[in-house]
């Protein structure tokens, strides 16, 4: 048992705990400086940025793959099933850089589309949007959310017993009173964690935005990155620690919440 | 796996039979318009991706696909990650596989607490991670290069390739292989077939050889794949710890050859989807098999 608790301890404990202690550190005292300059001026504005972000996309995706989900679950095909699964957790969990390049190939300023558009109907679409700035990287994260969100609300689609459709309907109940009263109050708690996991997926990821934006868009995770890649800040390494301090304070009980909601729902899927 | 909706509509009783059969023919339909606006939406940003890899002005050119290999850095990027993910696998593997079936076979009580160690890096991303990493990393490259810290710390960075890395990777997969692990544990009657190798004098490396590693030989398979694969990926830590594996070079090289870029970004997308279909196919035929 020893070896995994020391090397939990080394390779994880001990960096988390680097972080907390550089970011309110400073000479032989401890000083709430850090802290305070990452809440006020650009820092802010990234934290504003992020918080944005993160929640739109979390709303809409958990909207939207729910709908898909539940799509996804009442299909009789088999095999559709099991390649659009394997299809959502490639995108959810390893789409990344890749997925930032396709939509510069799609969208971008010399994009497929935008080409197409611009020659054929002499529209430029890239006037809609900006897809190096927020409102891109909210299209683009959308695109790993709703998959992430499809994956992690399966189970609990698929734990609604066909059986209490059946007592309701037999009960004289409507689809909608049937979704409205039974459905729902036994999957809320399951959306609701789904979305705050979804909410910190999007507020800490940091490779889509990064190569998107070349680090220049001011959110949060490009922030800390910044800090750490460039050496020209003051006290570069404090600034970076009370960033990710901010974002550990953000992120943390709402992941939890997620890992508590995802225990109780596994409870009554058995 | 319940796909008993529909089902469950056809046998409701027949008095109400036909406004039934209309609400499920509406359902059918409406299912369908949203897979197919779904289908649009994910399928649509690919093709475009992959035409723009293949277009040229007027014709079609496939140089992407063809010359990657020979473009400079990739070979060595490539051989980076591919080293780089094996390491992980394996210490992630001889990490866990020995810990978790000790705590199913004789210390059922620290479960919760592995449990919970194992699943914190999913809490603490990994831009978080990293800022405590190079601190640390720091703090060892500061200190005097021929003491023992110095060249302890000469080893982890500069070895290859660099050990830190994979040493963090366990970490970021840990969830994962937890998971994976810990679920084939439960499923398996791994506790009797223990024991009864043990009283039939087998020594407990005999056990893991030949009982513990064919039993949870899907889950092992499941995990060290899921390992793989987000180590091939993976971004944040390599390039802010100022190393090269692929995800690096690609964004790196992207200002020379976009469409090479996009191709190699098709590609990757598509090598995890075909091992994860293979993983989905091979769990499947194993589960047919125990029952």
């Amino acid at each position: 048992m020893l070896p995994f608790f020391g090397y939990s301890a080394l390779f994880f404990l001990l960096p988390t705990g680097v972080v907390l202690w550089t970011a309110v550190k400073s000479g032989s005292g401890f000083t709430g400086g850090n802290l305070s300059q990452t809440i006020h001026g650009a820092y802010l504005t990234g934290l504003q940025n992020s918080v944005k972000v993160s929640v739109i996309d979390a709303v809409l995706a958990a909207v939207l793959g729910l709908i898909l989900a539940q799509a996804i679950v009442t299909s009789r095909h088999g095999f559709l099933r099991r390649t659009v699964a394997s299809a959502a957790a490639v995108l959810a969990n390893f789409g990344g850089l890749p997925l930032a390049f396709l939509f510069v190939a799609a969208i971008g300023n010399a994009g497929v589309l935008t080409t197409f558009f611009s020659k054929h109907f002499n529209v430029d679409i890239t006037n809609h949007y900006d897809l190096y700035g927020v409102s891109g990287v909210e299209l683009v994260y959308l695109y790993f959310l709703v998959p992430l969100m499809v994956l992690v609300i399966t189970p609990a689609l698929e734990g609604l017993r066909p059986q209490w459709q059946e007592a309701a309907r037999n009960l004289g109940a409507s689809r909608v009173q049937y979704w409205r009263h039974v459905a729902m109050p036994v999957l809320l708690p399951s959306v609701f964690g789904a979305t705050a996991l979804l909410f910190c997926s999007s507020f800490s990821a940091y490779a889509t935005a990064q190569a998107l934006t070349n680090g220049t868009l001011s959110l949060t995770s490009l922030q800390i990155g910044n800090a750490l890649d460039g050496n020209v800040l003051a006290n570069a390494d404090g600034i970076a620690a009370a960033l990710a301090l901010d974002m550990i304070i953000l992120v943390v009980p709402l992941t939890v919440l997620y890992l508590y909601m995802q225990r109780r729902t596994s409870k009554w899927l058995q | 796996m319940v796909a008993v909706t529909d089902s469950a509509l056809a046998t409701a009783p027949p008095s109400s039979g036909r406004r039934l059969r209309a609400t499920a023919g509406r359902v059918r339909w409406g299912r369908g318009l949203v897979l197919l606006v779904a289908a649009i939406y994910f399928i649509g940003p690919l093709a475009a991706a992959f035409w723009f890899s293949i277009d040229e002005g007027n014709g079609v050119t496939w140089h992407a696909y063809t010359s990657f290999f020979h473009t400079a850095g990739f070979a060595s990027a490539a051989e980076l990650s591919l080293e780089l993910a094996a390491v992980t696998v394996v210490l992630a593997l001889l990490l866990l596989v020995p810990t978790l079936v000790l705590i199913h076979l004789r210390y059922p009580k620290v479960h919760s607490a592995v449990e919970l160690l194992s699943l914190l890096p999913l809490v603490v991303p990994p831009i978080v991670l990293v800022v405590g990493v190079s601190k640390v990393v720091g703090w060892g490259t500061s200190a005097n290069p021929t003491s023992f810290t110095g060249q302890l710390f000469n080893q982890l960075l500069n070895s290859t390739p660099p050990l830190i890395l994979p040493l963090e990777y366990v970490v970021l997969t840990m969830p994962f292989v937890f998971r994976s692990l810990d679920s084939g544990l439960r499923a398996s009657n791994t506790a009797t077939l223990v024991e009864a190798a043990r009283n039939l004098g087998a020594s407990w490396f005999t056990v893991m050889v030949r009982v513990v590693m064919p039993l949870l030989r899907t889950s092992i398979l499941n995990a060290a794949f899921l390992a793989f694969a987000l180590v091939l990926g993976e971004f944040t830590m390599s390039s802010l710890l100022q190393y090269q594996p692929f995800a690096v070079w690609l964004l790196q090289f992207g200002d020379t050859d976009g469409q090479l870029q996009v191709a190699l970004s098709l590609i990757s997308l598509l090598l995890t989807w075909v091992l994860l279909m293979i993983m989905t196919v091979i769990a499947g035929r194993d589960a047919r098999k125990a029952t």
